[in-house]
């Protein structure tokens, strides 16, 4: 219970401090101390669930299960790395003249709100506080995405604030019809949007109702997922906003929409008693999985491409979580953790090699192994890992999903193969020649952030290497709460 | 529950319908605006009347949270800001407004059928209010596609707001206050956001089209 009011807190404080803090050279800093309090909470609020069972606290209003706790866990860690990430970047972005003092001061105050939506959109037990939470988390990031002000960042923002905005509007109309057949059977105490008591009662849902709100909730929730066709802002969104943004963006924010949908299709799946919502999330699931896939080998911008490749694997992690059961979910909640955290690691090394570079086209960025070799190997690495090549974790959960569909959904195998290696040629024919080659770039002014991505890949290879017992448990016991079949 | 009551809800409901109509052939802007507060005003007047009837008294708060928002607020904001941008006599050029208005009611026919099924299980008043909400709803949305000007589109966007809070007082009596003075403060701190991005996109583009806003494409 305490423990959740720091989690709240201290974000929040956060962003007011660093508001007022200002224009201070120390921000950076300032910046990284309230994330990593932040990821403190996080792993004492994770300990306190794994050793007590689930919380629920403020007259029920929050609520922490094994589902939500590992993503509060991997949305503290991630937050924290990307944070250490910012500090040397953002500075050479501002030594660039890309960045102004005013500028900077609004970038970490609104870095630490948007901790703070995401953090409540999770633990939330209230399926309106989640949309709200949400919408904020959109409300947050649209000025760091247009922070640059050049022509294309104002564009990228404009789009992401409408068509998240529409989008998500359609999910709001999905949860007053989900409080209107949940009210029949709770009645209006107040209760009736509250998941836990949503989750008692699914049984006796109006089936008709639920059918017709999970459709609005999954486009609404799906448009910030980015699943094709409501992806059009993600590819935008990531490559004109700052990089830091785009980790946080594909690592985190992806995942959070992705978990409403999931908890929405739980209720949906116990009202209806078939395979109704399960079936729509794989369709939506393969169709970004495909066209992401050919999209990918099109790109000219490095951001723009990676961006694509992460509508590719919320594609493949929404078709995953579609088929239901223990071992899809489980490797559903494997392929979460494991693509934020090597797509984070991506974006931090893409992030100093165009700075490197002065560039974001793919043809201008050459030879980082010679300039830099750790962000040449960071950036190589990191491309291997999420292009699934074993022993890093990607191959293990896209080995398990795959074997699934086998099983389950054999007509879908070869869609996914093929995809997938499109999505190799893809990358790859586009990275080698990027880390290996000939360069004449310059140093960076500041000493660039390689821990985290280091960090990251290394808990990815560990990942794909042994998961720990404990750690395997907890999936287990999240991927048992989704249930499906 | 009064007949009385159950009329003028549906009174309600049917202005919501028509004004979301007439924002979708408004050229001007400035009378985009007083539409879209007209239409707050109905809002706040059903949702006050569904307080009535019904004796919910947290609906009389939302009632005027509705009010301070969408009718004074919101509104005043709008008007401040196309005074500071100097659009405030803009006229759009609309193609085809007949054309317009067709899709519009093949929407609310297609809205109707959607919540049919859904408003047979309705003990609340009035049957036809969701479909309502549903089509206001789409009308908003068909608004933002059909309009190239930033405040029109932003407009439309608020109006889309209108009609899901309709279908949240109509359909279910209103969400946990909570959730609403989540969703209130949501669209407010929203509005703010998108004034200061109008201003950063004139400054940027010297015009409020977003038709420059379409560079950003796959070839």
């Amino acid at each position: 219970m305490d423990v959740l009011v720091l989690l709240f807190a201290i974000p929040l404080a956060g962003g007011a401090f660093l508001w007022a803090w200002g224009e201070r050279d120390s921000a950076p800093e300032v910046n990284c101390l309230f994330s990593f309090a932040t990821l403190c909470v996080a792993a004492w609020l994770t300990a306190m669930v794994v050793e007590d069972g689930p919380i629920l606290g403020f007259y029920e209003q929050f609520f922490v299960d094994p589902l939500n706790v590992f993503l509060v866990a991997l949305t503290a860690f991630v937050g924290f790395t990307t944070s250490l990430f910012s500090r040397p970047y953002m500075r050479t972005e501002r030594d660039k003249g890309r960045m102004t003092a005013p500028r900077l001061r609004l970038y970490h105050s609104m870095y630490q709100v948007f901790m703070f939506t995401m953090l409540l959109a999770l633990t939330t037990n209230n399926m309106g506080i989640l949309w709200v939470a949400m919408e904020a988390a959109t409300l947050a990031t649209v000025l760091l995405v247009s922070v640059y002000r050049t022509a294309a960042a104002l564009e990228a923002a404009w789009k992401y604030f409408i068509l998240c905005g529409v989008g998500i509007a359609q999910a709001l109309f999905g949860t007053i019809l989900l409080y209107f057949a949940a009210e029949r059977v709770l009645g209006r105490e107040g209760n009736a949007l509250l998941w836990t008591h949503l989750d008692l009662v699914k049984g006796q849902l109006q089936p008709a109702i639920l059918s017709l709100a999970f459709v609005f909730l999954l486009v609404g929730y799906g448009t910030k997922v980015g699943l094709v066709p409501l992806h059009n802002w993600l590819p935008d969104a990531h490559a004109e906003g700052p990089t830091p943004i785009s980790a946080v963006l594909s690592g985190l924010l992806l995942n959070v929409a992705l978990y409403s949908v999931i908890r929405c299709k739980v209720l949906t799946d116990g009202a209806l008693g078939s395979r109704f919502a399960g079936n729509m999330m794989m369709g939506f699931g393969l169709l970004s999985v495909v066209v992401a896939a050919f999209f990918l080998s099109r790109q000219r911008d490095i951001k723009r491409m990676f961006a694509y490749s992460s509508i590719e694997h919320m594609g493949l992690m929404t078709f995953a979580f579609g088929m239901g059961g223990p071992i899809a979910n489980f490797a559903g909640l494997l392929h979460m953790t494991v693509h934020s955290l090597v797509k984070s690691a991506i974006f931090f090394a893409v992030g100093h090699a165009a700075q490197k570079a002065g560039t974001q086209v793919m043809e201008d960025i050459r030879g980082l192994l010679k300039v830099n070799p750790r962000i040449g190997w960071g950036l190589m690495l990191g491309t291997l890992a999420i292009l699934g090549m074993p022993p890093f974790g990607v191959f293990a959960s896209e080995f398990l999903i795959l074997t699934t569909a086998m099983r389950e959904q054999p007509w879908a195998t070869p869609v996914l193969l093929t995809a997938l290696g499109v999505a190799f040629a893809a990358i790859f024919r586009r990275v080698q020649p990027m880390v290996f080659g000939e360069t004449t770039a310059k140093r960076l002014p500041h000493p660039p952030a390689l821990i985290p991505v280091f960090a990251h890949l290394g808990i990815v290879l560990l990942l794909g290497v042994y998961v720990p017992p404990y750690l395997a448990d907890w999936y287990r016991a999240a991927a048992r709460l989704i249930g499906g079949q | 529950m009064s007949p009385l009551g159950i009329q003028l809800v549906n009174l309600f409901a049917a202005t919501l319908l028509l004004i979301a109509f007439a924002m979708l052939s408004q050229r001007r802007i400035v009378a985009l605006i007083n539409l879209f507060a007209l239409q707050g005003l109905a809002l706040a007047a059903s949702t006050a009347t569904v307080a009535w009837v019904t004796g919910q008294q947290h609906l009389y708060y939302s009632a005027g949270i509705t009010f301070a928002l969408k009718v004074v607020a919101l509104p005043y904001i709008l008007h401040r800001l196309i005074r500071r941008l100097n659009v405030k006599w803009d006229i759009e050029t609309l193609l085809n407004i007949p054309t317009l208005m067709l899709v519009g009611i093949a929407l609310v026919i297609f809205a109707f059928n959607l919540a049919i099924p859904i408003s047979e299980f309705s003990r609340s008043m009035a049957r036809g209010t969701l479909g309502i909400a549903l089509a206001c709803v789409l009308l908003s949305f068909l608004m933002m596609i059909t309009r190239s000007k930033a405040v029109p589109q932003v407009i439309g966007f608020l109006a889309m707001e209108n009609g899901l809070f309709f279908a949240a007082t109509s359909a279910t009596y209103g969400m946990p206050m909570v959730v609403e003075l989540g969703i209130a403060l949501d669209v407010l701190v929203g509005m703010v956001i998108l004034g200061v991005f109008l201003f950063q996109i004139r400054e940027q583009f010297d015009s409020l089209d977003i038709r420059h806003l379409e560079t950003l494409k796959e070839d």
